[in-house]
């Protein structure tokens, strides 16, 4: 039963399957993004009070929303690590560190970008916006815990531990608009409803561009978690064959 | 749903009503976002590559020093 637990701790299980989903998400990503983006910047109804910045929710919120997985994703890959010592997990917690930093910088300034003209000001010290940059400290932290420690072993184990506890800030981020009285916006409900607030115009495009940025968030973590595969398993064989095989380019 | 594009010609797309700026640098900072987090993963996999051939060249450069070493030593000791 656990048979297929153990096979996706394989590197090289993960590296040939992750090939074959690539072109896939790929051909997703794009045909999400573009309907998207097109639909975001084109169709969307000029918001009565904000105009044209509301098109800024359609990057600013997927982005922010995303950015919230990759310490749970941490942590799961760090209880992994501990528990089970796979070795694919703490490949993918390693490199999902650097990408989440992206991501909760970019959400930081979009929202900067935003917040200009709508609130008045770059930035405040709110709950929401303070709880979101300890996780871009939060996550620079670790990268620079990994890179301080010589030994893959130690190192791993350390980021697992730091990555659950990391972990606890984001339901702080998610509940900190409802917790405190934010200056953010708490998150909107958005229905089928004749009354619902949000109309489908508003809330479809934003679904998809929610979808398409997972997808990227997937591509992007999947393409650096290959590379890692490739540079820790450099000394066995089918790194050896693959390396030779390559179309040089 | 289609039909309603909300803007009346091309300049006043790009003008954005008054939010030029704000609604072009996030999504220019969202393309940049993209771009950079899917193409640096195929530069360092292409580097990365490149180094472990030379790598691998160079080894088998050294295996063959050493073997034409040892076989020159073994003449000398012959003679």
């Amino acid at each position: 039963m656990w048979q297929w637990f153990f096979r996706l701790g394989s590197p090289k299980w993960f590296y040939e399957m992750s090939g074959k989903w690539l072109p896939w998400l790929f051909v997703l990503m794009t045909a999400l993004l573009s309907v998207g983006i097109v639909w975001a910047l084109l169709y969307v109804p000029q918001d009565y009070q904000q105009g044209d910045t509301i098109r800024i929710m359609y990057v600013h919120v997927p982005v922010a929303s995303i950015s919230l997985a990759c310490f749970p994703l941490m942590a799961v890959a760090g209880i992994i690590t501990l528990v089970w010592k796979m070795k694919l997990a703490d490949m993918v917690a390693k490199c999902a560190a650097p990408i989440g930093a992206w991501f909760t910088a970019v959400a930081l300034a979009t929202g900067a970008i935003w917040g200009q003209p709508i609130w008045g000001t770059w930035w405040a010290w709110d709950a929401r916006l303070t709880s979101m940059l300890i996780q871009f400290f939060l996550l620079i932290g670790v990268i620079a815990l990994r890179s301080a420690i010589e030994s893959t072993d130690a190192a791993a184990k350390a980021c697992a531990l730091l990555s659950i506890v990391g972990a606890i800030n984001v339901p702080i981020i998610k509940y900190s608009v409802e917790w405190w009285n934010t200056l953010h916006q708490p998150a909107s409900n958005f229905s089928m409803a004749e009354d619902s607030p949000m109309g489908p115009e508003i809330w479809v495009p934003l679904v998809i561009m929610i979808f398409a940025v997972y997808c990227f968030f997937v591509i992007s973590l999947i393409l650096s978690t290959r590379n890692e595969i490739l540079e820790r398993e450099r000394r066995s064989q089918w790194v050896v064959d693959l390396i030779a095989d390559e179309r040089t380019n | 749903m289609f039909d309603n594009i909300q803007f009346a010609s091309v300049g006043e797309f790009f003008q954005m009503g008054k939010y030029t700026f704000h609604v072009w640098s996030v999504y220019g900072l969202f393309a940049v976002f993209l771009f950079v987090n899917l193409f640096k993963p195929r530069m360092q996999r292409r580097q990365f590559i490149r180094e472990q051939r030379q790598k691998a060249l160079r080894d088998k450069q050294i295996a063959q020093q050493s073997v034409e070493q040892e076989r020159a030593d073994a003449l000398g000791e012959g003679q």
